[in-house]
């Protein structure tokens, strides 16, 4: 039955997924699929959902109905594992989140080491690799205080894959940056996209969902209400409330 | 002649060395010639107040008699070894207690962290305890057990007065420090335990290598002043018998009816906290220096 014939199924299926806080609903039934090596970005204003929808498929939220499956296994099963759930899933946030009192090297190593019972040795031959990858070979024994804002998120970024995880998450991870240290996180996210990584990001930066996205998708109000193709969405959303949006974002240029 | 500061930098070949400019020279001299000026203030000021206060106190009309309550020398060096003797056995409980409340709290305040419906009673056990003996008074927790416990007779109970006075210090200071831990604990941004989790570990892994390390360092300052406070505390184990430095102090007193032996007391009570409280306000400086860093 499992031959190679079978379909092949989306690597994350989102399905009517809501999710309130105090009675008020910030996720509205989002329907969204995700195929492997597929880059989705997640536009829309503040309070729009997007980091909420983030949130429920790392499991930091339970949701308050619909299902998510990751390759095909019911995470939001009530009786799924979140620790196993969240060992095949990598999240950057938008404030780095790198653990203060370790250095650079144990941040990374932590995770293969405890949650994933990597010897020390290899988990630490993996995060100097990812670490000379991304330039910051030299920054290893250093504490995430002594870093600038654009190399903490990329440490937050090679902590993310150093557990090998199928899907990647990220928060708005530019939205805390000086703009003149942007650049240096979006190119490791385009470096990403190009070694075929599946990533969904929540983002601000219209310019790197243009460039990435292989789709587009606008909430509104906790609704996904239009998706396509950055093509799409860009030069003719469908929506009222898309273009509205972009017009704002962009500027009326 | 012209007395404007900064000569134009371009002069050739002066690179890129820095010669302090005439008005920054100008500027540290006055600097300088402040600085002493205070310095010197300073200490006038603190010398004439001393005087002062010593040409005060012993010009008063009750000095001879404080001095001969307060400033016996002979009872101080007849009191001193007796004393120094039982001080040692305060410190002694003081070692002894210390390691358990630390163990003790730290336990109870992880206990409350726990919100698996399993640990329920244990949770619950965590809160009253920490509600009952921070609400007793200390000496009434050491009658307690100091006199209750031998009181029952059950076999294991220990006997030595000491011990029993280690017990009671546990059981209340334990409560306090359980709550310094948990406020510790509760001040790491909730994000550092949503990256920790997200990384896959689990809950008793991201308390015990990502939540603990941060809550513990911040708490060192208010552990070290409880510790302060068990320090002299010590002196209360004296109401329920051994003999440590008050009871040896009241013991000299109760025969001669001066009060130095009682200074002797105060004396290496002060004397032992004082280095504890500097390290306090040494470890709470470099913390500040650390987060405006």
């Amino acid at each position: 039955m499992n031959g190679p014939a079978e379909p092949r199924r989306n690597l994350l299926e989102i399905a009517g997924v809501w999710k309130q806080y105090h009675r008020h609903s910030v996720l509205r039934g989002i329907d969204l699929s995700v195929d492997s090596h597929e880059v989705v970005c997640l536009i829309g204003a503040s309070g729009s959902g997007k980091s909420t929808l983030l949130r429920c498929v790392n499991l930091l939220e339970t949701v308050d109905d619909g299902t998510i499956h990751l390759d095909g296994d019911e995470i939001t099963d009530v009786r799924a594992n979140p620790d196993e759930v969240r060992k095949r899933i990598g999240m950057v946030f938008q404030s780095y989140n790198l653990f203060p009192a370790m250095t650079v090297l144990d941040n990374i190593t932590l995770a293969p080491r405890k949650a994933h019972r990597v010897r020390r040795a290899e988990a630490e031959e993996r995060a100097r690799e990812l670490l000379a990858r991304f330039g910051l070979a030299d920054r290893a024994a250093a504490y995430p205080d002594r870093l600038s804002g654009g190399q903490q998120q990329r440490v937050a970024i090679i902590r993310a894959l150093a557990t090998r995880p199928r899907l990647l998450l990220f928060d708005e991870v530019t939205s805390a940056l000086d703009p003149a240290l942007v650049g240096e996180v979006l190119e490791i996210i385009r470096e990403l996209k190009d070694s075929g990584m599946t990533m969904v990001l929540a983002t601000h930066e219209m310019g790197l969902a243009r460039d990435i996205a292989d789709k587009v998708c606008f909430l509104d109000g906790g609704v996904l209400l239009e998706q396509g193709t950055a093509e799409q969405i860009f030069t003719e959303p469908r929506e009222q409330r898309t273009r509205e949006f972009l017009q704002r974002v962009l500027g009326r240029g | 002649m012209s007395d404007r500061a900064p000569a134009p930098p371009a002069a050739p070949g002066a690179g890129h060395s820095w010669h302090k400019s005439e008005r920054q020279r100008e500027r540290e001299r006055l600097r300088r010639r402040s600085g002493l000026r205070s310095g010197s203030i300073a200490t006038g000021s603190t010398v004439v107040f001393l005087v002062l206060v010593l040409w005060g106190i012993t010009a008063s009309p009750g000095w001879p008699r404080v001095r001969e309550t307060f400033f016996d020398a002979g009872q101080f060096t007849g009191a001193l070894p007796d004393v120094l003797d039982g001080f040692l056995r305060n410190i002694k409980i003081f070692l002894m207690a210390e390691p358990l409340i630390l163990v003790v709290g730290l336990l109870v305040a992880l206990v409350r962290t726990l919100h698996a419906p399993v640990f329920f009673p244990l949770r619950s056990l965590a809160v009253l305890y920490t509600d009952v003996f921070r609400g007793l008074p200390t000496i009434l927790v050491i009658y307690l057990v100091g006199f209750g416990l031998p009181a029952l007779r059950l076999q294991g109970v220990p006997t030595d007065l000491a011990t029993l006075g280690v017990i009671a210090l546990v059981l209340s200071y334990g409560a306090y420090v359980a709550e310094v831990f948990r406020s510790g604990i509760d001040s790491v941004h909730p994000s550092q335990r949503a990256a920790a989790r997200s990384l896959g570990l689990t809950h008793g892994q991201a308390m015990r290598y990502v939540v603990l390390p941060q809550a513990v360092r911040r708490v060192v300052p208010p552990l070290l002043n409880d510790f302060v406070s068990l320090q002299k505390d010590t002196a209360l184990v004296a109401t329920i018998g051994p003999l440590e430095a008050l009871r040896q102090a009241q013991i000299h007193t109760a025969d001669s009816f001066n009060y130095t032996p009682y200074l002797v007391a105060a004396l290496l009570f002060i004397l032992l906290t004082i280095p504890m409280a500097r390290l306090t306000d040494h470890l709470a400086a470099r913390s500040q220096r650390r987060r405006g860093a």
